[in-house]
């Protein structure tokens, strides 16, 4: 594992590590899948916990890779300061972990929806979003069944007096409407912060927004440059 | 010590959507039965073996706390007999 600078923790049904290699490549980031057994390597300088589906959504979505002994790896290297970010599947195990506040439960519509969304950024002073000035609107793809934000009154007062919510979901012109809500989402939460900023989770996938002959939008790879 | 079962049922918290219990009821109106409301809920049956049923109780208390329930969506409530 030499040379290993960003860890793509790789969990039994983990589907998405692949792309955020590549997309992580494309940004000229050197990248490696790390397989969770293996635990991180010791030179690793962020880390990536990928979409999927681990341990087959078990329990609740994220709940058993939450508990893995690489999670507590993943805790402290978060706590020391390197960059940690939760796409979709791995948002689930961040809020699970403990990483950030609140849960990602089954979405309102009770269905599984992939499309492409519109994210607000909420603020642009933090490592994944310094690509990006506050109030931006930007396209990134969904794609989950339980990616509905859900968060205690009082925890939720918190989270926005604290300034932590980095994304939320919104219309063309950067309005946060219940139209523009994918899945129910508490306030349209899409992504937020942990105790640093340097730790961030959020169900949409900026990794499928990063390559240009991938689709639409290049818009996540802003997100992704934190570790360039 | 003593073999215990203790039962943790796992509920969302009153005023949490309920989107597949949602379903369900739907499911069920279009099967002609008639009903007001309809919630769902997880059981785990967890055999242990226990000095009595306090201790029974605090280990599922804590599995519950722990993995079983999240704590930002759930209640739960646990319930210890003799097996």
């Amino acid at each position: 594992m030499v040379g290993v600078t960003v860890a793509v923790v790789q969990f039994g049904g983990s589907n998405c590590d692949r792309d955020a290699v590549r997309a992580l490549e494309h940004l000229g980031v050197e990248a490696e899948r790390v397989w969770h057994e293996d635990g991180l390597p010791a030179d690793t300088e962020g880390i990536v916990l990928p979409g999927g589906f681990s341990y087959g959504d078990y329990l609740r979505a994220g709940a058993m890779a939450a508990r893995a002994p690489v999670m507590t790896e993943v805790r402290e290297a978060a706590a020391d300061g390197v960059p940690v970010i939760g796409v979709c599947n791995g948002a689930q195990i961040g809020a699970e972990s403990g990483l950030v506040p609140g849960a990602f439960t089954t979405n309102a519509s009770a269905r599984f929806q992939c499309e492409p969304v519109r994210l607000r950024v909420e603020r642009a002073d933090t490592p994944w979003t310094a690509a990006y000035d506050e109030g931006d609107v930007i396209e990134v793809p969904i794609a989950h069944g339980e990616g509905r934000f859900e968060i205690g009154e009082d925890a939720h007062a918190d989270l926005v007096a604290d300034d932590r919510v980095l994304f939320r979901y919104c219309d063309a012109d950067g309005n946060v409407t219940d139209a523009a809500n994918p899945n129910g989402s508490t306030d349209n939460v899409a992504g937020v912060i942990g105790e640093r900023e340097t730790v961030a989770v959020l169900m949409p996938h900026p990794e499928r927004a990063t390559l240009p002959d991938l689709g639409r939008s290049t818009d996540g790879a802003g997100i992704l440059k934190a570790f360039a | 010590m003593t073999a215990y079962t203790a039962t943790v049922t796992v509920r969302l918290k009153r005023g949490v959507l309920d989107p597949e219990a949602e379903t369900t009821q739907q499911a069920l109106e279009r099967l002609g039965f008639e009903l007001s409301d309809l919630r769902s809920a997880d059981r785990f049956e967890v055999d242990l073996d226990a000095a009595d049923a306090d201790e029974a109780a605090d280990r599922a208390d804590e599995m519950a706390e722990r993995l079983l329930a999240n704590p930002t969506i759930h209640d739960y409530d646990v319930a210890v007999a003799e097996r």
